[in-house]
């Protein structure tokens, strides 16, 4: 089956990010096509690459970014609210004048309709949020 | 249309549990996942009200939220069903459509 999940919370207020993670690694293990996982609202944060958590930490930035990798996810982050919160790729620090970027790879900055696009062309949407 | 409810929250810091419940029709589930796992235990205020619910309702706990938060699973409402990943996978397909209660 084909999943679309909707994750609308930061690596550091409650847990919606881990538990995705954790449901995306079951439905991969299952079988199932992730077909997108959109980052949305402070969601947005989960995808710097500049986040440098304690080493005993859990850096969930790096283990959505590996598990994209290997399993060739489409991660879309919400442009709207990345620029709000200064998660930019090459081309939005260009536009917008900054001196660097700071996604993580594995990740890509697009816009809403990819969520929308989600909800159609995904047999479920799960959201985990705050 | 069978829908599968995520209640995320403990009962104790808002009303989803009971928005949740007041939604849920007969062909729906409910999974209490992160702070929600608090619904399910025995001896609280809002143990009956899960009770009541289980007659009509598929009522299941995220087994690694209760383990995480120290919380016996001897302490689980009978009748409960403990359930892992690999399940909320499965009750997100078996049903129609999912609906998080954040």
């Amino acid at each position: 089956m084909k999943l679309g999940i909707l994750i609308n919370e930061g690596p550091y207020q409650h847990q919606a990010s881990d538990t995705a993670l954790q449901f995306v690694k079951s439905a991969i293990k299952k079988g199932h096509e992730i077909y997108r996982v959109f980052f949305y609202n402070d969601g947005v944060n989960n995808a710097t690459r500049f986040a440098t958590p304690p080493q005993d930490d859990r850096n969930i930035t790096k283990e959505w970014s590996a598990l994209a990798i290997e399993h060739n996810i489409d991660m879309v982050v919400c442009v709207a609210a990345a620029q709000r919160r200064g998660i930019l790729d090459k081309g939005e620090a260009e536009r917008n004048g900054k001196d660097s970027d700071n996604i993580e790879e594995g990740f890509r900055i697009s816009g809403l309709g990819q969520l929308v696009e989600a909800g159609i062309q995904a047999d479920r949407l799960i959201t985990f949020g705050d | 249309m069978s829908m599968l409810h995520t209640v995320n929250k403990s009962p104790f810091e808002n009303s989803s549990i009971s928005s949740c419940l007041a939604m849920c029709t007969n062909d729906s589930s409910v999974l209490f996942i992160e702070d929600g796992v608090i619904s399910v235990m025995k001896s609280t205020k809002f143990s009956d009200l899960i009770m009541d619910s289980l007659s009509k309702y598929k009522i299941y706990a995220l087994k690694p939220d209760l383990e995480a938060r120290g919380l016996s699973l001897d302490n689980v409402i009978d009748g409960v069903e403990i359930v892992g990943y690999d399940e909320f996978v499965d009750l997100t397909t078996e049903h129609d459509s999912v609906q998080s209660w954040l």
